[in-house]
């Protein structure tokens, strides 16, 4: 139904991670379109966050590879990643909690300020680091946050800081954005404007993939959804489908206390 | 009132005139010491290199043990290019210069493999390397008597000029000019993108990497620069003092250079000059008219532990401080003054 191209932009095939004996992620293969948003879900510890830091280049696969607009990048450095057009967001409030607002998305806007060791030096960067300015306050504006420019990041509310860190990553000019846990400790009015923050976010033309444990958010907002469970892949589909899928419900509820409540019923 | 107006606007212009005062007070400052207290202000300012360009790799967040030993690598170097190969010697100090922060570079790699307390250790323990390579190879490094006679600074002779630098005041104003440029290169490092992106590297690596700075090769750039600069205060220091051994850039000699970072504070360009200059004259003056010179380590080690404990933010953070406390102080009186009015 929506436009989306057909090409997966982002794509891992037999993803494996292993951390001793521990497989966390175990020959798991997904692909997320051009456009879309595209939910990663699973019960706790079926991987998803080690998924994330695997094709963020955290974490070198054990096994396996992930392909960004058709190129293996596996095991790539995550700043080489970056400038590739794949940025990622992290859990909670990571930000530079010492640095203003501002200076938090100029950090963001590093690899569009470029200027030589020289330039810095004598000052004939201020041409590029005023563009950089410029966009850095366009994405707090667009974010809503552009008031706050100058306030010391440790005096934001906790919803503030969650869009900040997505403001962080908008200014890298991504691609294809990761958001890891997007709604996690916000009230149900935040999770609905977040959610349309992440809406206008694609709108911009950026493939949107997250990791979330909010499930109406999650069924709400995603076009495709991936769920994972010990590693695998599980089910791959779009909402409703996922939704009513029995493994899905088994994954999450377990079946011995389903039959149990189906008997008591 | 008016008097009180003109008083404002005199300490305004005065606090304006602040580096015009800075750079007089330096000027005049050796005529005012006797012969061994210029020495004494020679090394001190070779010290305000060491210490400001040991504080732009912290700005990183890493702290290295090994910052003494690549300022030996510069003066060694320099000291070897004069002796061995009659490479004038203000170049031979610009090569020494390289030669630390190409040791450096090549240290990154196994370094910043670590962070933390294990780049602590890690970065001892080249330096250790280096050391014993200066132990053991008795040339070209001279074993552990070290290189003596190293080439002065030339004197500058031209018909109306002429400038001895062995003298101590000469040296001073020599040591001063090269250490105020390398400042300001250091403060203007600080104050760009660059040191933003350290200081972003300090608080959230992997934020700042997810953005795409590559932290390994922004950790190195500081390890880099810090260490060129080390390596221009070793040739100012080889070239003054005439002889280098391995004793002189141990460990020991690092630990004086971490407390005059931490008793200075590190968050500021300013503080640790504060501690060195303050340390410096603590130990130069007032403890040597006491006779308690050779107590040196010990009464150092008590002030890092009071400074730690009643000062944690540095020499730095007791400027502001006293200004609050002054301004609390007038606030009272001045605010019953208006009343009436």
């Amino acid at each position: 139904m929506n436009a989306h191209g057909d090409r997966p932009i982002l794509e891992a095939r037999g993803l494996t991670r292993r951390f001793g004996g521990l497989v966390a992620v175990d020959n798991f293969s997904f692909s997320v379109h051009e456009g879309a948003i595209h939910g990663l879900i699973g019960p706790n510890g079926a991987g998803k966050t080690t998924t994330f830091n695997v094709i963020s280049g955290f974490y070198a696969p054990t096994a396996g590879q992930v392909f960004f607009r058709g190129l293996d990048i596996s095991g790539r450095k995550t700043s080489a990643l970056a400038a590739m057009g794949l940025v990622r967001t992290f859990q909670g409030s990571t930000l530079f909690q010492e640095f203003s607002v501002l200076d938090n998305v100029r950090v963001g806007r590093h690899l569009g300020a470029r200027a030589g060791f020289l330039s810095r030096l004598i000052g004939t960067d201020r041409a590029s680091e005023r563009e950089a300015d410029d966009k850095a306050r366009e994405t707090l504006a667009f974010f809503g946050l552009e008031e706050l420019a100058d306030e010391p990041v440790s005096n934001l509310p906790h919803g503030h800081q969650r869009m900040l860190g997505m403001a962080v990553a908008l200014a890298a000019e991504p691609k294809v954005l990761l958001l890891d846990e997007p709604f996690t400790g916000m009230n149900p009015e935040e999770t609905r404007r977040m959610m349309a923050l992440v809406r206008r976010i694609r709108d911009r033309g950026v493939t949107v993939m997250l990791v979330e444990h909010d499930m109406q958010a999650v069924m709400n907002l995603c076009d495709t959804i991936t769920v994972m469970n010990f590693g695998a892949l599980l089910v791959e589909g779009a909402p409703e489908a996922v939704r009513n899928d029995p493994a899905v419900i088994e994954a999450y509820l377990g079946s011995a206390t389903g039959n149990g409540a189906g008997d008591a019923a | 009132m008016p008097a009180a107006k003109a008083a404002a606007s005199i300490r305004r212009i005065a606090w304006r005139l602040r580096p015009v005062f800075l750079f007089a007070a330096l000027v005049a400052l050796p005529y005012l010491l006797s012969y061994s207290q210029q020495e004494i202000a020679v090394l001190l300012v070779v010290n305000v290199l060491l210490v400001s360009s040991y504080r732009l790799l912290t700005l990183t967040g890493e702290w290295s043990l090994g910052h003494v030993v690549i300022m030996g690598v510069g003066a060694y170097a320099s000291a070897l290019l004069a002796k061995q190969f009659g490479v004038p010697v203000p170049l031979s100090m610009l090569i020494g210069g390289g030669m630390a922060a190409a040791t450096a570079a090549i240290l990154s790699f196994p370094l910043f493999r670590m962070k933390g307390f294990y780049f602590l250790i890690g970065s001892f323990a080249a330096g250790e390397i280096i050391r014993l390579i200066w132990k053991r190879f008795t040339d070209p490094f001279g074993g552990p008597k070290g290189l003596k006679r190293i080439d002065p600074f030339p004197d500058i002779e031209t018909g109306f000029l002429s400038i001895d630098f062995y003298e101590p005041v000469n040296y001073y104003f020599l040591a001063l000019a090269v250490v105020s440029a390398s400042l300001f290169v250091l403060y203007r490092i600080e104050r760009s993108r660059i040191g933003l992106t350290f200081h972003a590297i300090h608080w959230q690596d992997r934020l700042a990497e997810s953005v795409g700075v590559d932290t390994f090769r922004y950790r190195a750039l500081a390890f880099v620069i810090a260490s060129f600069f080390a390596g221009i205060a070793g040739g100012l220091y080889a070239h003054y003092v005439g002889a280098v051994n391995p004793t002189r850039f141990s460990v020991d000699q690092m630990v004086y250079v971490l407390v005059w970072a931490i008793v200075g504070g590190t968050a500021t360009f300013h503080g640790p000059i504060l501690g060195v200059v303050v340390l410096t004259v603590i130990n130069e003056i007032v403890l040597r008219a006491l006779g308690l010179d050779t107590a040196r380590p010990l009464i150092y080690g008590a002030i890092l532990i009071l400074s730690v404990l009643y000062l944690p933010n540095g020499l730095e953070s007791l400027g502001p401080r006293l200004q609050a406390l002054w301004r609390r102080r007038r606030g009272g009186p001045a605010a019953t003054g208006r009343e009436p009015a």
